[in-house]
Protein backbone atom coordinates (compact mmCIF):
# COMPACT_ATOMS: atom_id res chain seq x y z
CA UNK A 1 0.00 0.00 0.00
CA UNK A 2 0.94 3.60 -0.46
CA UNK A 3 3.01 5.40 2.13
CA UNK A 4 0.86 7.70 4.28
CA UNK A 5 2.12 11.26 4.06
CA UNK A 6 0.96 14.61 5.32
CA UNK A 7 -1.12 15.15 2.21
CA UNK A 8 -3.36 12.19 3.06
CA UNK A 9 -4.22 13.72 6.43
CA UNK A 10 -4.82 17.11 4.83
CA UNK A 11 -7.16 15.49 2.31
CA UNK A 12 -9.17 13.76 5.04
CA UNK A 13 -9.34 17.04 6.95
CA UNK A 14 -10.55 18.88 3.85
CA UNK A 15 -13.23 16.25 3.18
CA UNK A 16 -14.48 16.37 6.78
CA UNK A 17 -14.54 20.18 6.59
CA UNK A 18 -16.58 20.05 3.36
CA UNK A 19 -19.07 17.58 4.84
CA UNK A 20 -19.48 19.86 7.85
CA UNK A 21 -19.91 22.85 5.55
CA UNK A 22 -22.63 21.06 3.57
CA UNK A 23 -24.37 20.32 6.88
CA UNK A 24 -24.13 23.94 8.01
CA UNK A 25 -25.41 25.39 4.76
CA UNK A 26 -28.17 22.99 3.75
CA UNK A 27 -29.78 21.66 6.94
CA UNK A 28 -32.72 23.33 8.69
CA UNK A 29 -32.29 22.01 12.21
CA UNK A 30 -30.19 24.31 14.39
CA UNK A 31 -28.89 21.43 16.53
CA UNK A 32 -27.48 19.64 13.50
CA UNK A 33 -25.95 22.91 12.29
CA UNK A 34 -24.12 23.21 15.63
CA UNK A 35 -22.92 19.63 15.35
CA UNK A 36 -21.63 20.33 11.84
CA UNK A 37 -19.70 23.31 13.20
CA UNK A 38 -18.10 21.02 15.78
CA UNK A 39 -17.14 18.65 12.96
CA UNK A 40 -15.53 21.53 11.04
CA UNK A 41 -13.52 22.58 14.10
CA UNK A 42 -12.35 19.01 14.62
CA UNK A 43 -11.23 18.71 10.99
CA UNK A 44 -9.21 21.90 11.39
CA UNK A 45 -7.60 20.25 14.41
CA UNK A 46 -6.66 17.32 12.20
CA UNK A 47 -4.96 19.71 9.78
CA UNK A 48 -3.07 21.44 12.60
CA UNK A 49 -1.82 18.14 14.00
CA UNK A 50 -0.72 16.99 10.54
CA UNK A 51 1.31 20.20 10.20
CA UNK A 52 2.59 19.89 13.75
CA UNK A 53 4.30 16.65 12.70
CA UNK A 54 6.30 18.70 10.20
CA UNK A 55 6.99 21.91 12.05
CA UNK A 56 7.20 21.05 15.75
CA UNK A 57 4.81 20.96 18.66
CA UNK A 58 3.25 24.43 18.28
CA UNK A 59 0.44 23.00 16.16
CA UNK A 60 -0.66 20.76 19.02
CA UNK A 61 -0.91 23.76 21.37
CA UNK A 62 -3.00 25.56 18.76
CA UNK A 63 -5.23 22.49 18.47
CA UNK A 64 -5.68 22.61 22.25
CA UNK A 65 -6.84 26.22 22.02
CA UNK A 66 -9.26 25.30 19.25
CA UNK A 67 -10.70 22.55 21.45
CA UNK A 68 -11.27 25.08 24.27
CA UNK A 69 -12.86 27.42 21.76
CA UNK A 70 -15.16 24.66 20.51
CA UNK A 71 -16.36 24.02 24.06
CA UNK A 72 -17.08 27.73 24.60
CA UNK A 73 -18.86 27.98 21.25
CA UNK A 74 -21.04 24.95 21.99
CA UNK A 75 -22.05 26.32 25.41
CA UNK A 76 -23.00 29.76 24.06
CA UNK A 77 -24.67 28.31 20.96
CA UNK A 78 -26.83 25.91 22.93
CA UNK A 79 -27.78 28.75 25.32
CA UNK A 80 -28.91 30.80 22.30
CA UNK A 81 -30.76 27.74 21.00
CA UNK A 82 -32.69 27.32 24.26
CA UNK A 83 -33.57 31.04 24.35
CA UNK A 84 -34.71 30.90 20.73
CA UNK A 85 -36.77 27.78 21.31
CA UNK A 86 -38.47 29.45 24.28
CA UNK A 87 -39.48 32.46 22.16
CA UNK A 88 -40.46 30.75 18.91
CA UNK A 89 -41.09 27.10 19.87
CA UNK A 90 -39.07 25.86 16.91
CA UNK A 91 -35.52 24.87 16.01
CA UNK A 92 -35.97 25.65 12.33
CA UNK A 93 -33.24 27.78 10.77
CA UNK A 94 -35.64 29.40 8.27
CA UNK A 95 -37.53 30.97 11.18
CA UNK A 96 -34.44 32.87 12.36
CA UNK A 97 -35.01 36.07 10.42
CA UNK A 98 -35.30 38.74 13.09
CA UNK A 99 -32.23 40.60 11.81
CA UNK A 100 -33.01 40.09 8.12
CA UNK A 101 -34.27 43.03 6.10
CA UNK B 1 10.01 -0.08 17.49
CA UNK B 2 7.77 -0.32 14.46
CA UNK B 3 5.31 2.54 14.19
CA UNK B 4 1.61 1.92 14.64
CA UNK B 5 0.82 4.38 11.89
CA UNK B 6 0.30 1.82 9.18
CA UNK B 7 -1.66 2.60 6.00
CA UNK B 8 -4.31 0.06 6.95
CA UNK B 9 -5.22 1.89 10.16
CA UNK B 10 -5.20 5.24 8.38
CA UNK B 11 -7.66 4.09 5.72
CA UNK B 12 -9.83 2.32 8.30
CA UNK B 13 -10.05 5.32 10.63
CA UNK B 14 -10.54 7.92 7.92
CA UNK B 15 -13.16 5.73 6.24
CA UNK B 16 -15.07 5.41 9.52
CA UNK B 17 -14.78 9.17 10.10
CA UNK B 18 -15.98 10.15 6.63
CA UNK B 19 -18.84 7.63 6.46
CA UNK B 20 -20.23 8.53 9.87
CA UNK B 21 -19.85 12.25 9.06
CA UNK B 22 -22.01 11.69 5.98
CA UNK B 23 -24.48 9.73 8.14
CA UNK B 24 -24.51 12.65 10.56
CA UNK B 25 -25.63 15.26 8.04
CA UNK B 26 -28.16 13.00 6.35
CA UNK B 27 -30.16 11.80 9.37
CA UNK B 28 -33.48 13.46 10.17
CA UNK B 29 -33.39 12.73 13.88
CA UNK B 30 -30.77 14.88 15.67
CA UNK B 31 -30.13 12.14 18.25
CA UNK B 32 -28.97 9.78 15.51
CA UNK B 33 -26.82 12.60 14.15
CA UNK B 34 -25.22 13.09 17.56
CA UNK B 35 -24.40 9.38 17.85
CA UNK B 36 -22.82 9.42 14.37
CA UNK B 37 -20.83 12.50 15.36
CA UNK B 38 -19.45 10.66 18.39
CA UNK B 39 -18.17 7.91 16.07
CA UNK B 40 -16.58 10.52 13.79
CA UNK B 41 -14.84 12.27 16.67
CA UNK B 42 -13.53 9.00 18.10
CA UNK B 43 -12.13 8.06 14.69
CA UNK B 44 -10.52 11.50 14.57
CA UNK B 45 -8.97 10.78 17.96
CA UNK B 46 -7.47 7.62 16.45
CA UNK B 47 -6.04 9.70 13.62
CA UNK B 48 -4.52 12.06 16.20
CA UNK B 49 -2.84 9.09 17.83
CA UNK B 50 -1.38 8.14 14.46
CA UNK B 51 -0.04 11.70 14.15
CA UNK B 52 1.93 11.28 17.41
CA UNK B 53 -0.37 13.54 19.42
CA UNK B 54 -1.61 11.37 22.30
CA UNK B 55 -2.50 14.34 24.48
CA UNK B 56 -4.79 15.83 21.85
CA UNK B 57 -6.35 12.41 21.29
CA UNK B 58 -7.21 12.21 24.98
CA UNK B 59 -8.54 15.78 24.97
CA UNK B 60 -10.63 14.93 21.92
CA UNK B 61 -12.24 11.94 23.61
CA UNK B 62 -12.82 13.65 26.97
CA UNK B 63 -13.87 17.06 25.68
CA UNK B 64 -15.72 16.42 22.41
CA UNK B 65 -17.12 12.94 22.79
CA UNK B 66 -17.56 13.17 26.55
CA UNK B 67 -18.46 16.79 27.18
CA UNK B 68 -19.82 18.57 24.15
CA UNK B 69 -21.86 15.67 22.81
CA UNK B 70 -23.42 15.03 26.21
CA UNK B 71 -24.39 18.71 26.25
CA UNK B 72 -25.93 18.35 22.78
CA UNK B 73 -27.96 15.32 23.84
CA UNK B 74 -29.04 17.13 27.00
CA UNK B 75 -30.26 20.16 25.02
CA UNK B 76 -32.09 17.86 22.62
CA UNK B 77 -34.06 16.58 25.58
CA UNK B 78 -35.03 20.16 26.45
CA UNK B 79 -36.24 21.18 23.01
CA UNK B 80 -39.10 19.40 21.36
CA UNK B 81 -38.08 17.60 18.17
CA UNK B 82 -41.17 15.53 17.48
CA UNK B 83 -42.54 17.77 14.77
CA UNK B 84 -39.34 17.53 12.72
CA UNK B 85 -40.37 14.26 11.14
CA UNK B 86 -43.14 15.83 9.12
CA UNK B 87 -41.09 18.83 7.99
CA UNK B 88 -38.56 19.19 5.24
CA UNK B 89 -34.95 18.34 6.07
CA UNK B 90 -33.24 20.95 3.92
CA UNK B 91 -33.66 24.68 4.19
CA UNK B 92 -34.93 26.97 1.46
CA UNK B 93 -31.54 27.82 -0.05
CA UNK B 94 -29.84 24.44 -0.19
CA UNK B 95 -29.16 24.59 -3.94
CA UNK B 96 -27.15 27.81 -3.63
CA UNK B 97 -25.41 26.32 -0.61
CA UNK B 98 -24.40 23.17 -2.46
CA UNK B 99 -23.09 25.24 -5.37
CA UNK B 100 -21.04 27.39 -2.99
CA UNK B 101 -19.67 24.28 -1.28
CA UNK B 102 -18.70 22.77 -4.63
CA UNK B 103 -16.78 25.91 -5.53
CA UNK B 104 -15.10 25.89 -2.13
CA UNK B 105 -14.17 22.24 -2.68
CA UNK B 106 -12.54 23.18 -5.98
CA UNK B 107 -10.61 25.94 -4.20
CA UNK B 108 -9.38 23.51 -1.53
CA UNK B 109 -8.44 20.91 -4.13
CA UNK B 110 -6.46 23.55 -6.01
CA UNK B 111 -4.68 24.56 -2.81
CA UNK B 112 -3.81 20.94 -2.00
CA UNK B 113 -2.55 20.21 -5.51
CA UNK B 114 -0.56 23.45 -5.74
CA UNK B 115 0.82 23.27 -2.23
CA UNK B 116 1.74 19.60 -2.21
CA UNK B 117 5.24 20.30 -3.48
CA UNK B 118 6.01 22.94 -0.87
CA UNK B 119 5.59 20.65 2.15
CA UNK B 120 8.85 19.61 3.79
CA UNK B 121 9.58 15.94 3.23
CA UNK B 122 11.34 15.45 6.53
CA UNK B 123 8.96 14.35 9.32
CA UNK B 124 10.00 15.11 12.88
CA UNK B 125 8.42 12.45 15.03
CA UNK B 126 8.30 14.02 18.45
CA UNK B 127 8.73 11.49 21.27
CA UNK B 128 5.36 10.14 22.29
CA UNK B 129 6.14 9.42 25.92
CA UNK B 130 7.03 13.05 26.70
CA UNK B 131 4.28 14.63 24.59
CA UNK B 132 2.26 15.96 27.53
CA UNK B 133 5.44 17.28 29.13
CA UNK B 134 6.45 19.13 25.95
CA UNK B 135 3.01 20.71 25.58
CA UNK B 136 3.04 21.70 29.24
CA UNK B 137 6.45 23.33 28.80
CA UNK B 138 5.16 25.28 25.80
CA UNK B 139 2.15 26.42 27.82
CA UNK B 140 3.62 27.17 31.24
CA UNK B 141 7.39 26.71 31.07
CA UNK B 142 9.74 29.32 32.48
CA UNK B 143 11.44 30.82 29.43
CA UNK B 144 9.80 28.41 26.99
CA UNK B 145 6.16 29.19 27.79
CA UNK B 146 5.25 31.03 24.62
CA UNK B 147 1.56 30.43 25.14
CA UNK B 148 1.13 31.61 28.72
CA UNK B 149 -0.79 34.76 27.80
CA UNK B 150 -3.06 33.08 25.20
CA UNK B 151 -3.79 30.43 27.80
CA UNK B 152 -5.03 33.07 30.24
CA UNK B 153 -7.10 34.64 27.46
CA UNK B 154 -8.61 31.21 26.77
CA UNK B 155 -9.55 30.83 30.42
CA UNK B 156 -11.29 34.22 30.37
CA UNK B 157 -13.06 33.16 27.15
CA UNK B 158 -14.36 30.02 28.85
CA UNK B 159 -15.51 32.02 31.88
CA UNK B 160 -17.38 34.49 29.67
CA UNK B 161 -18.92 31.60 27.72
CA UNK B 162 -20.17 29.90 30.87
CA UNK B 163 -21.67 33.14 32.22
CA UNK B 164 -23.21 33.93 28.85
CA UNK B 165 -24.74 30.47 28.47
CA UNK B 166 -26.30 30.68 31.93
CA UNK B 167 -27.65 34.19 31.29
CA UNK B 168 -29.16 33.23 27.94
CA UNK B 169 -30.70 30.01 29.16
CA UNK B 170 -32.27 31.62 32.23
CA UNK B 171 -35.94 32.42 31.96
CA UNK B 172 -35.70 35.86 33.51
CA UNK B 173 -32.42 37.66 34.12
Amino acid sequence: MLEIGTLHYLLVGALLFLIGMIGVITRRNVVIIFMSIELMLSSVNLNLLAFSRLYGLHGQVFALFIAADAAAEAAVGLGILIAFFRNRATVNMDEVHLLKW
Amino acid sequence: MTPVATPFFFYLLSGIALISAIVMITKVNPVHSALALIVTLLACAGLYLMLYAPFMAGVQIVLYAGGILVMFLFVMMLVNIEHLYIEKMLNSQWRVGLAATAMFALLMLGALVKGAGTLPQHIVNSPENSNVQQIGLLLYGRGSGYYMFPFEIASILLLVAVVGAVVMAKRRV
